[in-house]
Parts: structure tokens; C-alpha cells; sequence
């Protein structure tokens, strides 16, 4: 470039930084997802990324769950509950149509339930549905659900991307071509590389909507989704994949780091119906053995909160119990010895791919060694542990995380749930809960079932999952905490 | 020569049957049941149960192979049952781009372990004979996997030169050869490490025979000697090493492609097979024996065009 050129260029280029600051804000979102799913339809698949990436951005749902957790009436304007809690009313929003053209009205919600409770409906969460007597669309903007019993859960499920509202003219496409009523509509889709949303223009809250396209990259490494933020290929990733890369994403100005809560439980779950496991003595020698900090350190490097029973700490129920059961290596080698377990016992840990639980095997490994078991691991792929461990109950122990909300009743399955723990009073503890419509004797309830599950030392509780995300720090509105899968993007915007 | 070639495509379509028979067979034998991994762990068994009779999966294993090897035979791969979309599409769209990378790192690889292994030969003993067989031997020991993050920490986040992974598509032609830049080296990078090696020893065999003495005899330029004289009579085991290079491209991409997070087959074999997705494994796997055979002729037909004397013997 020659002398003159050179000085055109520079002041082309300073003008063009100087009219930046007026320019609009970006409205332009990539956030990075780990896992990529294969369906785009929530109502057959139960991949999380579907309601992670759609849930109330394309599909919506009767109600929907805030970040701090509370129920409120979304696609529904306002429900009203019956005394005896069987009929539940709903007043729809007027007005709405789906992305393709068509009208939303009672006989999509009608549609919908009709079809997820059908005999040969394929929904991944069936049980969802299982109070349901009828569904009748009354009026054009009035559905009435009766129940057979009382489900404390009900209006909480509603919210679940496994009961978005679809269209009869659509829900057997939705799997290559979503469409819902959401603030946002399905742009485009790069199997195994991105999947593009644009702002729906139509939607009764677009003017509250600042983003016009968000783009999800499919990056399942770790160390490829920090290089892609780093490289500012990425804008976020609200579920950053590793935590030991944390500090350097900290130091650096550019970006925010939040270690948010999630609905996840991790334990180290035992085979109630298979000696050893069936004598509590050694549960509760287990529990004696494990040093959560340890593991939480060792595994998640720090970054987790510890659980004394099955119940996320971030919920108004919680109750501390961590201390229930304190670390007491002494204490664990007399109860197995009281229990007739010799040391040296051998016990498999089958394993399933997931960071959390093969960094946390090891550590438990040695804690459990130190207490005079030996533990055999033993990593297993996901079908592998879905077939073996979780249908055939074919495991000493393992370690899973319940990413599901109100997962309690898991202890009320019975023996053939993996778990193999059956407690007819924990049975009728979960069913008075489940049934219970009023807040208070509900939580009252939630925290006596907390202290049961950990009393009995059903599993060993290791720690609460936590939502690890990064992004840049001019983003505002993402959700720091996860209390369901759903991440909704229509409150978020660039700050400047 | 006919009768060769029939006789080759006889094995083709045997190898065929068999990959399929026994990718079938272990697909079954490995414990998983799809409609599980599709509805997850709070799916409830009625549900499952009208999954796999939506998926055809509550027949007999016989009879759903016989369904299957009927339809391959017609064209139809089947449906993918995770994708929910035919198989076929899922690896048109897939297809273009690993090709492209591995023919690309394929390339790359023989240019750099030609020019690597020629000249150590030739400067045999000396100092670039040693630096050559010193950094292939770093090559050699560097995993692919590592090499890649170490290319995209200096050319996407220092010097953000090439972008750190991903595929912009065909549509952007110059953003898809820069996104494959770093990829194929990577790949290239280990393969090319042994094969400069095998070129070396190769090239030296050649270098000590009479007709390279004669040559030099007569005063011909050493370059000329090397490139039009050493070289062709020492490229049968060069040959057979690419060859069996292209078939550990085809494990190879399933990494880089993780890496890089490219939408391509290696990625989407890894899904298949952790969904328990037989049809979509099943026509992959039978796409990569395609390809391993069809190189491994390739390399054959290459023998009789380098070395004419081989033609007397596969008459």
C-alpha cells in the first residue's frame, strides 16, 4: 500500500470504529452445546439439549418454570385449580399462531394431551400424564383437565418440554422441522454442526425480544468448546464442559463465569436389592466412608455443593444433611465388620461416560479401599449401563446424576427400578407428598422424605451437579441456575 | 487381466456380506436397546414397548437381516432410528466433507513424506538425514489428537489466523478450505511421520543397487537420478504403506472430526453406534469396507503400472 492509500485506509478504518458505539447492539447470539441431539421433537425423545436448545424459545408449553424456580402460566393466560385439586382450568392466550401459519387454540392443548397419552404414544415421559382422566377444549380459549387424584406436581409438569403444544398439523414432522408457538422459529439445521433459530415476529412478547438469530454449534470436547471461546467462535456456553479450565476463563476480562445450580444429583448408587447392599449396616458404612469435599474437589475441582440426601439445596424444601452420616472411616470398618463384610471384599463400580462420574469413581475407589472394601471399576458405554445396570439391575454400584426436578418419588418405584429399595412406608410417605396440593404440608412432607432417604442411606450422596457456564461478559439474561432443561433466550440481549 | 478383476470383484461383494453379517449380529449381541436410549431413564415401559414396534425391532434378528439385505440390495439403506430421516440422507450430507479431509490429508501426507524421506536419503548420514528421521520421530509419537489442540491454541486463538473448528459448508467455498487447513494437517502430520520413514529406507534400497551406479556413471544430474530413477523402482512398499495409511484415515477422521467438531462420518459413527442405531452403523460400516477395498485394489492395479513385471502373474 502506498503512502497516500495507507492514510485513506486509516481514516475509513477510524471511522468505522468511531461510528461503532452508535451502531444497534448485536443481535446476533452462537452459544456451544455439548451434547447434540438427533430429534428435534421433545414429545418423542428425551435428549436434553431438544428442551435445552427449543424448550419455550421454539416449543412453549401451558406453564413454564422462572430461573428461581416458580410455576407461572405461559401458553395458558391463568389456570384456575378446583378445591378438591382434580380440575384444573386453563384461559389460553388468543391470538397466537404457530410458526407455520396455523392458529393456536383449546384443540391443539386437546391434541396435544390426547396424543402423549395415547396407547401407542412414544412420549419419554409418560408418567407425566398418568393422573389425566380428560382433557376437553370447553372453548376456544378454555381447556379443562380433570384428574383421578390430587398431583402436587401437576402444574410443575406442565411446564416439562415432554408436554409442549403441538399442532395436529405438524407434530409428525417436528423431529427435522420443529414447529411451535415460542419467541422463537426454526431457521435451519447442520446435523453434527449447528442449528440456527430466528426471532419470531409474530409472538405476543416480540417487542421484548432483542435477539434476531441464535446459532447452537455442536462442540462435544472439551478442549475444542474452551479453544471456540477463546477464539470468539463462540458467544457462551451455559454448560461448559470443563471445570479444571475455569481459572483461566476468571482471568480473563472478557468473559463471565458462573457456577449456577442445577436439578442434577449425583450419588453413588447401590444395589439395595443385591447383598451386601441389603443390610443398611453397610450403607451406612458406605455413607461413613465417602468424604464428599474430597471427591467434589478431586472431580469437579471444587465446584460443587454437597448433598446428605436426594433434594437440590437450591429448592425452599431443602434440608442440610450432609452431617448426617459425617465422614468416619473407624466408624465404617465397625459397621461392616458388625455387618459379617470382610475386609477385602470385592465390589464392582460400573461406570457410565459421563466426566463427573469417572473422575468421582476413582476417588470413591480409594475412600472405600481405605474402609477395607476393594472396588473393582469398571467403565461401561451408555447403552451398555442403560441395558445392565438401569433395566437389568445387573451392578453392586454406580454412579448417575437425576437431572429431573422432584425426582423423590424414584424411592417410591419399588423393586424394579435400579434402585431395587422398596419401603412401604416411603411408598406412603411419596404418595401423601404427591397428592398434596398445599405448598407448606407439601414441603413440610419433602423434607421428612429428605431425612428418610438419608436415615436409610438408600445411595451414597455425593453433590449437586452444578450448571458451569461461560460467556462474554456483555451478554445479560442468560440463566445462571438450571431448575429444568429449558434455557430461555428471549430475555437475552448484548449490552452495549 | 479380466479374470483377475472378476475374480477381485467376487471378493468384494463376499467381504461385503460378510462386514454386514457380522456388524448385524454384534449390533444385537451388544447389550442396549435403542428405544432406552432414545426415551431415556424416566420413559415408562409401554412407551418403550410402542417405540420398538414403531422401529420394527419386536421381530426375530433372522428375519429383520433378511428385511435388511433385501432392501441394501434395492438401494434402501432404511430409516435411521434416532434421526428418524433415511439413512442415505444422513450420509449424503456427510459424505463430501470427510471425503474431502481425508483425500486431502491423504495428499498432504505423500507430498511431505515424499520430500521428507527423498532428501534424508539422499543427504544419508548427514545432518538433514538426521533431523528428518528426528522429527518423524516426533511425529510418530505425537497423538493426532493432541497435535490438533496444540494447532488450534497457536493458528485460531493466538494468532487467529484459521478458525478453531467447525464447517461453514459448501456453500462458502474459501471458509471451507480454510476450516479443513488445520484438520488435514493434523492428520497428515503422523501418517506422513511413518511414511517419510518407509520412503527413506526405501529410497536407500534402490540408491546401493548397480543401475543407480551405472547412472551416476554416466554422469547424469543427481536430481534427475533421484526423482526419475530411485524413486519409481522404490515405490511398491511406498504404495502399500499408503495404502494401508488411507484405511487408518478412515479411525483417524472419527477423532480429528471430534476435535474440530466437523459434521462428518467419523462423528456420526461414534453417535450411531452409542444410540444402538443398527442402520445407520450398518450402511457406514459397509461404506468404510467399501473404501478400505476399493484403495486396497487401487494399490494392486498401482503394482502393475509401476512394476510391469507383476503383470505375468495375476493373469
Amino acid at each position: 500500500m502506498t503512502g497516500p492509500f495507507r492514510t485513506a485506509a486509516l481514516a475509513l478504518a477510524l471511522a468505522c470504529a468511531a461510528a461503532l458505539p452508535a451502531a444497534a447492539a448485536r443481535t446476533t447470539l452462537s452459544i456451544g452445546f455439548q451434547q447434540e441431539p438427533t430429534s428435534l421433537d421433545p414429545t418423542a425423545d428425551a435428549t436434553a439439549a431438544i428442551d435445552g436448545m427449543l424448550g419455550q424459545n421454539v416449543y412453549e408449553t401451558l406453564m413454564a418454570v422462572t430461573e428461581d424456580g416458580r410455576v407461572v402460566p405461559n401458553l395458558a393466560r391463568e389456570v384456575a385449580v378446583s378445591d378438591d385439586g382434580l380440575t384444573y382450568t386453563f384461559t389460553l392466550h388468543t391470538g397466537v399462531t404457530f410458526h407455520d401459519g396455523t392458529a393456536f387454540d383449546a384443540e391443539d392443548v386437546k391434541f396435544t394431551f390426547d396424543r402423549a397419552m395415547a396407547p401407542d404414544s412414544t412420549n419419554p415421559t409418560k408418567g407425566i400424564f398418568a393422573p389425566i382422566e380428560t382433557v376437553e377444549a370447553t372453548a376456544p380459549d378454555t381447556v379443562v383437565i380433570r384428574l383421578k387424584q390430587p398431583d402436587g406436581f401437576f402444574l410443575f409438569n406442565l411446564a416439562m418440554g415432554d408436554t409442549s403444544i403441538v399442532a395436529p398439523e405438524s407434530a409428525a414432522t417436528n423431529a427435522t422441522q420443529p414447529i411451535g408457538t415460542g419467541p422463537f422459529r426454526f431457521a435451519s439445521w447442520t446435523r453434527g454442526d449447528r442449528l440456527v433459530l430466528e426471532k419470531n415476529p409474530a409472538h405476543r412478547n416480540a417487542a421484548e425480544v432483542a435477539l434476531e438469530r441464535v446459532t447452537f454449534r455442536f462442540i462435544a470436547d472439551p478442549a475444542a468448546a474452551a479453544a471456540a471461546m477463546l477464539a470468539e467462535e463462540v458467544d457462551a456456553f451455559p454448560g461448559f464442559p470443563a471445570p479444571e479450565l475455569l481459572p483461566q476463563f476468571e482471568a480473563d476480562p472478557r468473559f463471565r463465569v458462573v457456577v449456577g445450580s442445577t436439578e442434577g444429583e449425583v450419588i453413588l448408587a447401590l444395589n439395595n436389592g443385591k447383598a451386601p447392599f441389603t443390610d443398611i449396616r453397610v450403607r451406612r458404612a458406605i455413607s461413613h466412608a465417602l468424604d464428599r469435599q474430597a471427591i467434589i474437589d478431586g472431580a469437579m475441582y471444587g465446584r460443587a455443593q454437597p448433598i446428605g440426601s436426594f433434594f437440590p439445596p437450591h429448592h425452599a424444601a431443602y434440608v442440610d444433611l450432609t452431617g448426617h452420616y459425617p465422614h468416619d472411616v473407624a466408624r465404617a470398618k465397625a459397621l461392616l465388620a458388625e455387618a459379617g463384610v470382610a475386609p477385602g471384599t470385592e465390589l464392582t463400580l460400573r461406570l457410565p461416560p459421563f466426566p463427573y462420574a469417572t473422575r468421582s469413581g476413582e476417588i470413591v475407589q480409594a475412600q472405600l479401599a481405605a474402609a477395607g472394601l476393594t472396588v473393582k471399576i469398571e467403565q461401561v458405554e451408555w447403552g451398555f449401563w442403560l441395558e445392565e445396570v438401569f433395566r437389568n439391575q445387573n451392578y453392586d454400584m454406580t454412579i448417575i446424576a437425576h437431572t429431573s426436578p422432584n425426582d423423590l418419588g424414584n424411592f417410591a418405584r419399588g423393586p424394579s427400578y435400579f434402585y431395587a429399595y422398596d419401603n412401604a412406608d416411603y411408598t406412603a410417605l411419596w404418595q401423601a407428598i404427591r397428592t398434596e396440593a398445599d405448598d407448606a404440608k407439601r414441603f413440610a412432607m419433602l423434607q421428612d422424605a429428605q431425612r428418610f432417604i438419608a436415615d436409610e442411606a438408600v445411595h451414597g450422596f455425593l453433590f449437586q451437579l452444578p450448571k458451569l457456564s461461560v460467556a462474554r461478559r456483555e451478554i445479560v439474561g442468560l440463566w445462571d441456575n438450571a431448575p429444568v432443561l429449558e434455557q430461555p433466550l428471549a430475555g437475552v440481549r448484548w449490552n452495549g | 487381466m479380466a479374470p483377475y478383476l472378476i475374480r477381485r470383484l467376487a471378493g468384494f461383494a463376499a467381504t461385503l456380506l460378510a462386514v454386514s453379517a457380522v456388524v448385524f449380529f454384534v449390533m444385537n449381541l451388544l447389550p442396549g436397546d435403542p428405544a432406552l436410549v432414545i426415551l431415556g431413564i424416566d420413559s415408562t415401559e409401554d412407551a418403550r414397548a410402542a417405540l420398538r414396534a414403531q422401529l420394527g425391532l419386536d421381530d426375530p434378528p433372522l428375519l429383520r437381516y433378511a428385511a435388511w439385505v433385501r432392501g441394501a440390495l434395492g438401494g434402501d439403506f432404511g430409516q435411521s432410528y434416532m434421526f428418524k430421516v433415511p439413512v442415505a440422507d444422513l450420509i449424503r450430507e456427510r459424505l463430501a466433507m470427510t471425503l474431502t479431509l481425508a483425500v486431502a490429508a491423504m495428499a498432504l501426507t505423500v507430498a511431505l513424506a515424499l520430500a521428507a524421506g527423498v532428501y534424508a536419503a539422499a543427504s544419508h548420514g548427514r545432518a538433514g538425514d538426521w533431523a528428518v528421521m528426528a522429527a518423524s520421530q516426533v511425529g510418530i509419537a505425537i497423538p493426532a489428537f493432541w497435535l490438533s489442540i496444540l494447532l488450534v491454541i497457536l493458528f485460531a486463538v493466538v494468532l487467529r489466523w484459521l478458525p478453531p473448528g467447525g464447517f461453514p459448508g459448501w456453500d462458502d467455498p474459501a471458509g471451507a478450505a480454510r476450516a479443513l487447513i488445520l484438520p488435514a494437517t493434523a492428520l497428515a502430520v503422523v501418517q506422513a511421520a511413518v511414511l517419510a520413514r518407509v520412503t527413506r529406507s526405501a529410497v536407500l534400497e534402490v540408491m546401493g543397487q548397480d543401475f543407480v551406479r551405472t547412472a551416476t556413471a554416466q554422469g547424469l544430474p543427481r536430481r534427475r537420478i533421484l526423482w526419475r530413477h530411485v524413486l519409481p523402482n522404490a515405490l511398491v512398499p511406498i504404495v502399500t504403506i499408503v495404502g494401508l495409511q488411507f484405511a487408518n484415515l478412515v479411525t483417524g477422521t472419527i477423532v480429528i472430526e471430534n476435535v474440530f467438531y466437523l459434521p462428518g462420518l467419523g462423528r456420526l459413527v461414534f453417535q450411531g453406534i452409542a444410540n444402538r442405531d443398527l442402520p445407520l452403523v450398518q450402511a457406514l460400516v459397509l461404506l468404510f469396507a467399501v473404501a478400505v477395498v476399493t484403495v486396497n485394489l487401487i494399490v494392486d492395479l498401482a503394482y502393475l503400472w509401476i512394476d510391469p513385471r507383476l503383470k505375468g502373474r495375476v493373469g
